[in-house]
């Protein structure tokens, strides 16, 4: 198979989703810049896959890539300046979140020295358990915005068969996965067959949107160097949310991905392109995830650009990178227009998970108009990628009807905001799922709830009626013994056993 | 057409003892409905609507013999939810008693004199004790049903928010 023929993978455009204006280019004009070094760090130690314990004490010295702290699982965190330990504190982070995480803070020496502890071997040689441990000591994270350790999400695939790695960045604003895989997607390639290695899956197919030329350029060249015939390139409409993790592997494999249910259910994984990069320069050169490129976008920015910054740098050290402020923005979103998370301000220190920060003005994203009544029109439901239906849902978070937002499937929404942009009226539809979801939660809990207890009523209804039978049949026993045997003995025997027991 | 409406009538009769026998066995059809009646009803276990448990419960609302709002921890919510279930009328009669949910046995254990008579009383095992040992109610496994309250001889178990 050559790797042109495997451009021939498009699949249909969805009939979910919307149309938006990209709004890119402003920041795929220029190269990816590598920011300055930080004076200081704060690197959360909270992952979604366990908080991380510190390795190293206050005051100690650390250098660039040293591991830092450790996850039960065995996923190191990496300081990224060299410094000192200044110790530990709880400050929001830009992980999309802004509840306050526990943090590693380090004071840089401005040296930048690094670690010489990490040497990995060929992954291509190596077995799959070790590369996963490789990965797993280079503190990979979900470099898409879940920080998902990447190595337990290798382990969890079992007969599976489709590694799909997502570069479809659908989100406007949001460049850094392209400006990546144009100028690094050598290292994709790369980062996908070692992912390949560790997973055992077969097969691995590069999802990029059908808009952008230059990154199927740049990934076909990649491929066709590479010459593996297990890796591939799929282009999707560009259509949003096509990069949502069950829209994408809905996409590709033309099956649903099963409801309360992940991709490996249906046998596949679905890994950002960045954290493949991060994991194929891990290999080339033995430095850990303590970098990630983050978009710095948005009207009130003078130069917006992509940076590679240090994990752990202060949003406001990297402001100069993008030429400084020209105006003051209206508002600040860390992550794309749609599903980001609106900043206080740039205070807040990078994560893995901090893809873009947007410096809007009042031109570019207007505060949205006043709310009117619904007027059943049902362009909610045809733009729900998740096939739902908006107003309905609506309906029952309004009224608290728990139930109802359960039989109408709440837990399925990604909350991805295309039945707001469509909706001629104006309903802040998402905000409102948004709200509604501690009411379904506390109805699953109270289901789990009622499930464990039946589960030892029924256990215990069960030993007692086995208790009943033993001591019947016991007493039956007893009685024929005595029946067959009337001597005085015998009753004498059993009374004496009787006692003992 | 004779052997045709002979044939046709000789099925539908066949059919129809076949059908008759099957409905009057209904054994499993029956176990199946309790399971669905059981898993509306909240498992506090509380026997407060007259029956030893929710399952007991469930068997009678399924056998026609007890009505659909005795249980007051389900609420009015858990009746009309049957009702919709089994397609039956509930009438005006509001759902009996009250219940205080998101409550849990605590045993003050200076108190406790050991006599383990609310072990059995408790209908998921959540009470650990032994006789002259000190009790304690696991407080994750407690569904705050209080059938524990009566069988403590010296009134060292009390409910408490969760």
């Amino acid at each position: 198979m050559s790797t042109t023929d495997s451009f021939d993978l498009q699949p249909p455009r969805p009939a979910w989703g919307i149309s938006l204006p990209t709004r890119k280019s402003r920041t795929t004009a220029r190269p990816i810049r590598t920011a300055a070094l930080p004076a200081r760090v704060l690197l959360a130690l909270e992952t979604p896959g366990g908080t991380a314990s510190p390795l190293v004490a206050t005051g100690e010295q650390v250098l660039t890539g040293q591991p830092v702290a450790r996850t039960l699982d065995g996923l190191e965190l990496h300081a990224s300046i060299s410094g000192t330990v200044i110790g530990l504190l709880q400050h929001p982070v830009a992980d999309g979140r802004g509840a306050p995480v526990t943090c590693l803070e380090i004071e840089g020496d401005g040296q930048d020295l690094a670690w010489p502890g990490l040497r990995p071997g060929d992954p291509h040689s190596a077995r799959p358990e070790e590369v996963l441990a490789d990965i797993a000591s280079a503190g990979l994270l979900g470099l898409g915005g879940a920080r998902f350790p990447t190595a337990l999400k290798l382990m969890r695939v079992h007969g599976g068969r489709l590694l799909l790695l997502n570069g479809v960045e659908c989100e406007p604003y949001i460049s850094c996965d392209e400006m990546l895989m144009r100028e690094r997607a050598n290292d994709v390639v790369e980062g996908a067959r070692i992912m390949l290695r560790a997973s055992g899956l077969p097969r691995c197919i590069i999802a990029v949107k059908n808009s952008t030329v230059q990154v199927r350029v740049a990934l076909r060249d990649a491929l066709e160097a590479a010459g593996d015939p297990r890796l591939s390139l799929a282009q999707v409409t560009s259509r949003y949310p096509a990069g949502g993790e069950r829209q994408l592997v809905e996409m590709i494999t033309g099956e649903e991905v099963p409801a309360g249910g992940l991709p490996t259910d249906i046998g596949c994984i679905c890994q950002n392109v960045a954290t493949a990069a991060a994991l194929a320069s891990f290999y080339r050169t033995g430095r850990p995830l303590i970098s990630r490129i983050i978009t710095l976008t948005g009207g009130a920015f003078a130069e917006p650009v992509n940076v590679e910054a240090r994990l752990g740098t202060p949003l406001a050290a990297l402001l100069p990178e993008a030429g400084g402020l020209r105006e003051a923005p209206v508002r600040w979103i860390m992550g794309g227009p749609m599903m980001g998370t609106r900043l206080t301000g740039p205070g807040l220190p990078v994560t893995a998970a901090t893809n873009c920060v947007i410096a809007a003005t009042a031109a570019e994203l207007p505060a949205p108009a006043a709310e009117q009544p619904c007027i059943r029109c049902g362009a909610c439901a045809e733009a729900c990628p998740a096939r739902l239906l908006p107003q309905e849902l609506l309906v029952a978070g309004r009224t608290g009807d728990a139930d109802l937002l359960d039989r109408l499937g709440l837990a399925e929404c990604i909350e991805c905001g295309a039945c707001d942009y469509v909706c001629p009226s104006h309903i802040p539809l998402t905000e409102g799922f948004a709200n509604a979801r501690p009411l379904l939660e506390a109805l699953l809990a109270r289901r789990e709830q009622a499930r464990h207890a039946r589960f030892r009523v029924e256990a215990r209804s069960s030993r007692e009626s086995r208790r009943i039978r033993q001591e019947q049949s016991a007493l039956a026993e007893r009685t024929r013994a005595l029946e067959e045997h009337p001597d005085a003995d015998a009753l004498a025997r059993l009374l004496a056993r009787d006692r003992g027991s | 057409m004779l052997a045709g409406l002979l044939v046709l009538v000789g099925l539908s009769a066949v059919l129809g003892v076949l059908l008759t026998l099957l409905a009057r066995r209904g054994g499993a059809g029956d176990d199946q409905d309790v399971d669905a009646v059981c898993a509306l009803l909240p498992q506090i276990q509380c026997a407060q609507c007259g029956y030893p448990g929710c399952r007991p419960y469930a068997e009678a609302i399924v056998r026609e013999l007890a009505p659909l709002n005795l249980c007051p921890p389900g609420g009015e919510q858990t009746t009309q939810a049957l009702a919709r279930l089994l397609d039956r009328e509930v009438g005006a009669t509001p759902t009996q008693g009250t219940f205080r949910p998101g409550t849990v046995a605590r045993i003050d254990e200076a108190a406790c004199i050991g006599c383990a008579r609310c072990l059995p009383a408790c209908p998921v095992d959540a009470i650990v004790g032994a006789p002259r040992f000190m009790h304690t109610v696991i407080a994750a496994e407690c569904t705050g049903c209080q059938l524990c309250l009566p069988a403590c001889p010296v009134d060292c178990i009390s409910m408490e928010a969760q």
